[in-house]
């Protein structure tokens, strides 16, 4: 970068800092700060141990994390299964549709989160399109149903956050430089081992990154699971929303959020340990 | 597509059915939207607009029936806007920083910029709110807007970043020879390159604002955004100019979309005109 080779004398050595500084503050004071505030709510509880609200926590609802985590992983695998065929579709065949697509994949953050997912509540109606069509392929028992299930949340969940898998992945296939892919061919490889031994694994981080970032807000979310299941469905997000603002126990519903944060910050530094920030952006 | 590409083009079924899968996957996306568009031209029996009956314009013909609504939707074009335009001078300058200079610390802001995206929702507004209320703070209108610069900021670093990286700087170092004061180099020379990335970094920072719900139910007090009102609205009574107002903004936002598309394809090219080996 020529720029700040030839500007590098012109401009002091504090110039970066002084354009991060107004930036930084404001997320130490409105990120940091608060995650600091909610262990301290979390680890101070009035009465007994220190550990006493993680404990509580655990115990009585360790089963609601466990389910989000499992809820949240389902959704990144079928989001994968979904979203790296379409990704691949746009790098590799679309031509000169590929811009078009990729702002059609962006389409549903342009209607509000709430809507597109009450939206589901219709489409997933007993006597909604979906149904209808399943039962009469015999996809579905007679009688079955979907919304107030275990899938319906599920296919909320992943069809919320299928963008963000779609994109980081359709960005590294879109990085492949064409000709390892022309000698691979050369050398014989048939199509199937070309993607196996060649596509993959190039397209990799970004399949990682997808699944990071569908994973996170997955775990976090209850309102596929407020919506679209019953309490039998209910997410951590649910108990931690109403421990805060509904019964008030604010050690155990800090304890709460402070414990989902833990695994998540573990998954993060894990990933960006291995391959970076650079595809998280 | 290009015939260094025929080993995979080999098995044509094989691409006629990821073709199909693919337009399946897109149909995916796109069901839930269809339907919110559809529903804002239903008559809807009773209260709840979640079943189809007939067709009619009324909703459309009054967009602005119920009160609340309107108010709502207020609040949060209010929130969006305030918030996006602190966030964008927030993150721009970021931005600028990272791609400007080289200093040590880049590595840990870049790791520092992506925690907030990979932080869940439900842990960054519990968050606010345990430090709100160990401040005793009025929750309302300024907590809100707080909350949504905080989470604004990364996304307006990343795009800014994304848009500008590879822009041809030493533009500016020829205008300063010539003469140029340092303001006038901001204005006729900076500004005009990064204006198209912060048009499409405000854009997004805007799009997250209106659309954010669950931060915004933890700080919100008692003011009613309109995520907020779609939530409370389930259980009372969902009238199709929910729909209505839905429509109208993906509608303004594609176009919005679109002019900075065009916007940045045109400085794009003017900015590439500068540099001799591009030509």
């Amino acid at each position: 970068m020529a720029g700040i080779a030839a500007g590098g004398s012109r401009r002091s050595a504090l110039a970066p800092y002084l354009l991060l500084a107004p930036g930084i503050l404001y997320l130490l004071a409105f990120y940091l700060v608060p995650a600091l505030s909610l262990a301290r709510t979390a680890l101070s509880p009035e009465t007994g141990p220190w550990y006493g609200g993680l404990q509580h926590a655990l115990s009585d609802y360790g089963m609601h994390l466990v389910r989000s985590f499992q809820y949240a992983l389902t959704a990144t695998v079928l989001a994968a299964l979904l979203g790296y065929p379409l990704a691949y579709a746009m790098a590799f065949r679309a031509g000169r549709l590929k811009n078009l697509l990729l702002g059609l994949v962006m389409l549903p953050f342009f209607t509000t989160f709430l809507v597109r997912t009450l939206a589901w509540k219709t489409l997933l109606a007993d006597e909604g399109l979906i149904v209808r069509a399943l039962g009469a392929l015999h996809l579905l028992p007679v009688e079955g149903r979907l919304l107030n299930t275990v899938w319906g949340v599920l296919g909320g969940l992943t069809y919320n956050f299928l963008p963000f898998m779609i994109l980081p992945i359709y960005v590294s296939l879109e990085k492949i430089d064409r000709r390892h892919l022309e000698a691979a061919q050369d050398l014989y490889g048939a199509p199937a081992s070309v993607f196996r031994k060649v596509v993959l694994p190039l397209s990799l981080p970004g399949l990682l990154a997808g699944s990071l970032l569908t994973f996170i807000p997955a775990a976090g979310d209850f309102v596929n699971a407020e919506l679209l299941g019953t309490p039998n469905q209910k997410m951590l997000g649910s108990v931690i929303y109403g421990q805060f603002l509904t019964v008030r126990d604010y050690p155990l519903a800090a304890s709460l959020s402070l414990l989902l944060m833990f695994f998540i910050l573990l998954l993060v530094l894990a990933y960006t340990r291995a391959l970076g920030t650079e595809d998280l952006a | 597509m290009k015939p260094a590409l025929r080993g995979q083009a080999g098995s044509r079924w094989g691409g006629r059915l990821l073709e199909l899968y693919a337009g399946l996957v897109l149909l995916y996306l796109f069901l839930p939207i269809l339907v919110i568009v559809l529903f804002s031209f239903n008559r809807p029996d009773g209260r709840f607009n979640f079943v189809w009956k007939a067709f009619s314009l009324a909703a459309w013909q009054d967009p602005l029936l119920y009160p609340a609504l309107v108010e709502a939707m207020r609040l949060s074009v209010s929130v969006a806007a305030v918030s996006s335009a602190a966030a964008l001078v927030f993150g721009t300058l970021i931005a600028l920083a990272l791609c400007r200079y080289r200093f040590r610390a880049a590595g840990a802001v870049n790791l520092f910029l992506v925690l907030p995206l990979t932080t869940p929702e439900v842990v960054l507004g519990s968050s606010l709110l345990s430090l709100f209320l160990s401040l005793d703070a009025v929750m309302g209108y300024w907590t809100i807007v707080l909350a949504h610069v905080m989470f604004s900021i990364s996304y307006v670093a990343l795009t800014v970043r994304a848009r500008i990286r590879g822009f041809d700087w030493t533009l500016e170092e020829a205008a300063m020879d010539l003469g140029a004061t340092p303001f006038q180099v901001v204005r006729k020379v900076t500004l005009p390159l990064i204006a198209p990335g912060i048009a499409a970094a405000g854009m997004l920072s805007f799009a997250l604002s209106l659309d954010d719900f669950i931060i915004t139910l933890f700080n919100a007090g008692s003011r009613v955004t309109f995520p907020l009102y779609v939530y409370g609205a389930r259980r009372a009574a969902f009238p199709p100019q929910i729909n209505v107002l839905s429509t109208t903004i993906l509608a303004v936002s594609l176009f919005v979309l679109g002019v900075i598309v065009l916007w940045q394809q045109r400085v794009h090219r003017q900015n590439l005109r500068w540099i001799p080996e591009s030509r």
